[in-house]
């Protein structure tokens, strides 16, 4: 089972439901919230071939973008403490790499689902994120890194990376070695979960013991994890700033900030 | 009206190349005459921390040119991409000069100045150099877009001779409106990441006439990917741009219409797929539910 399900499975209150075969939702109670969870997960069966194992895909992106939204549509006459939130559990290879995808616009079907998560965050939802497993490139652009709050395990499974290694070896001409050599000295590299932690993008690291199939413990611990964030999220706010001021950015992204504050005081 | 983008030879050879002009030139061009000024320029020597460890000579814009003045009168900022430095890529410094670009832009179109923005758009996407910073910057430039664009246009070009790949294609994909030639490109995934994923069976990177026909600014105006198709030139690309921002904000923007999105993809059946040239039929017909406002 891929950690995406096995993680909402193990969150849920009941039954887990889908949008498409490859787009799972649920309902965890938090606190005094019950919030809405998704998750894309494998759907060996999907028409899209390039899309099998968990990939962002097509009807991924118009899935997300359906959850998401319907949960905005069904909130949208609540006051803003009593918005849902919503919970992206992430566990994605990758965006798909096919031509169909491309024919089809796969940069729009992704597109749509930032659009969505977004719109969420500023309508007042709170939106967190908990990666499970793998989160790269597209996959995390469309599902997860619009988020108020980001969560992650910690865990050696969970890989947080814009390419995945051996091709951004390619990409970059350098071996598999040279690029783990440069990673040590350079945070940003790294496909380490505890560096990408110190780049000021993450809220907060979950020590569990078991990253593919959660305990009891586990579950209760990311509860009151996934609570706290709600809440900090409903406090802090609705754009991206506070990435830009969390303790990791401000010893790690200290050009991005000067670069915000240089334009700042230069744009009168 | 969308300006013809037909090889009219009068037209031709009175043009001035948009695409030749680097992404400084290109900015400037947009702007009216004697408005432009440019923002965290090179002088201000604000170069990513990340490249010099990695023998890699930075530059002291990053590659990112960001320039206020009027468009036809109105304030504007156009922020361009320089192609010919890492190919485009968007690290930590170049990605946040655009995000906060943009939010400078809403916050005074909040404050009473409406500000519109222009986005020169000649990336491959994320710049492996500093993958994770790159890939939480684009994700900041989505949000920004999504902020500005609530209030005010903003324009995406992609003109040409790189194409708009990665993760920035999402930034595309969220614009007010998208303007293209026929020598640009626009996709997610650039052909030669997906023959080196898939297979060359998957898609040929070296069939130029095959990535046209998917990501070339013909096919994705066709397709209503995007919105007008212009002539390499700069006249006529400052007056797509002038009349786009002219347009305002539009009720429904695509990125938020699922259900045209929805109903396109279950127009085609994935296994076995129109030709590139015949997607547009398929899509003409294929209309959303009715009562689907989203």
């Amino acid at each position: 089972m891929s950690r995406g399900r096995a993680w909402t499975q193990a969150l849920a209150d009941g039954a887990v439901g889908h949008v498409v075969p490859s787009v799972i939702t649920a309902d965890v109670t938090l606190g005094d919230d019950v919030a809405r969870l998704a998750a894309v997960v494998p759907d060996p069966d999907s028409p899209y071939h390039r899309a099998r194992t968990g990939e962002v895909g097509l009807r991924e992106g118009l899935g997300l973008a359906e959850a998401v939204t319907g949960v905005i549509t069904q909130d949208a006459r609540l006051p803003d403490h009593r918005r849902r939130p919503i919970v992206a559990i992430v566990d994605v290879p990758s965006q798909a790499y096919g031509r169909v995808e491309e024919l089809l616009g796969l940069h729009h079907a992704l597109a749509a689902a930032v659009d969505a998560y977004a719109s969420a965050r500023t309508a007042g939802h709170p939106v967190i994120t908990l990666i499970v497993g793998t989160a790269l490139s597209g996959g995390l652009l469309a599902h997860g890194y619009q988020a108020n709050q980001i969560l992650a395990l910690k865990d050696p499974g969970v890989v947080i990376h814009a390419m995945h290694k051996p091709a951004a070896a390619r990409v970059t001409r350098r071996t598999v070695d040279e690029l783990d050599e440069l990673a040590r000295h350079i945070p940003p590299l790294s496909y380490d979960v505890t560096d990408w932690a110190k780049l000021g993008l993450c809220d907060e690291l979950l020590d569990v013991e078991n990253a593919a199939d959660p305990t009891g413990r586990d579950v209760r611990k990311t509860k009151d994890a996934l609570t706290a964030a709600v809440e900090r999220a409903r406090h802090g706010p609705r754009d991206l700033s506070n990435r830009l001021t969390s303790p990791g950015a401000r010893r790690t992204r200290t050009a991005s900030r000067r670069v915000h504050e240089a334009l700042a005081a230069q744009w009168q | 009206m969308t300006p013809s983008a037909t090889p009219d030879w009068t037209a031709l050879l009175a043009r001035t190349s948009f695409i030749e002009l680097d992404a400084r030139a290109r900015a400037t061009a947009v702007l009216d005459d004697g408005t432009a000024r440019e923002l965290c320029g090179p002088f201000d020597r604000i170069e990513s921390p990340w490249l010099e460890p990695q023998d890699v000579v930075p530059e002291s814009d990053d590659g990112v040119v960001v320039v206020k003045g009027r468009l036809d009168g109105r304030a504007a900022v156009v922020i361009a991409i320089e192609q010919a430095f890492q190919g485009g890529g968007i690290g930590e410094v170049s990605g946040v000069k655009i995000a906060t670009a943009l939010s400078l832009a809403a916050r005074d179109s909040r404050d009473g100045t409406p500000t519109a923005a222009v986005l020169l758009l000649e990336t491959g996407g994320v710049r492996l150099q500093e993958a994770n910073l790159g890939l939480a910057t684009v994700a900041e430039v989505c949000s920004a877009v999504l902020e500005l664009r609530a209030l005010q246009p903003v324009i995406g070009v992609i003109a040409g001779a790189l194409g708009c790949f990665g993760g920035m294609s999402i930034a595309a994909g969220l614009c007010t409106t998208l303007i293209m030639t026929r020598e640009g490109r626009l996709g997610l995934d650039g052909p030669q990441v997906i023959e080196s994923e898939a297979g060359v069976a998957e898609f040929d990177a070296s069939d130029h006439t095959l990535i046209w026909s998917i990501n070339g600014g013909t096919q994705r105006t066709g397709t209503g990917l995007a919105d007008v198709l212009v002539l390499d030139d700069v006249t006529a690309m400052r007056s797509a741009v002038i009349e786009a921002v002219g347009r305002g904000v539009p009720g429904e923007h695509r990125s938020a219409r699922i259900g045209e999105l929805r109903a396109r993809l279950e127009a085609v059946d994935p296994a076995a797929p129109p030709e590139p040239a015949g997607l547009a039929a398929v899509w003409a017909d294929a209309v959303p539910p009715k009562g689907d406002g989203r």
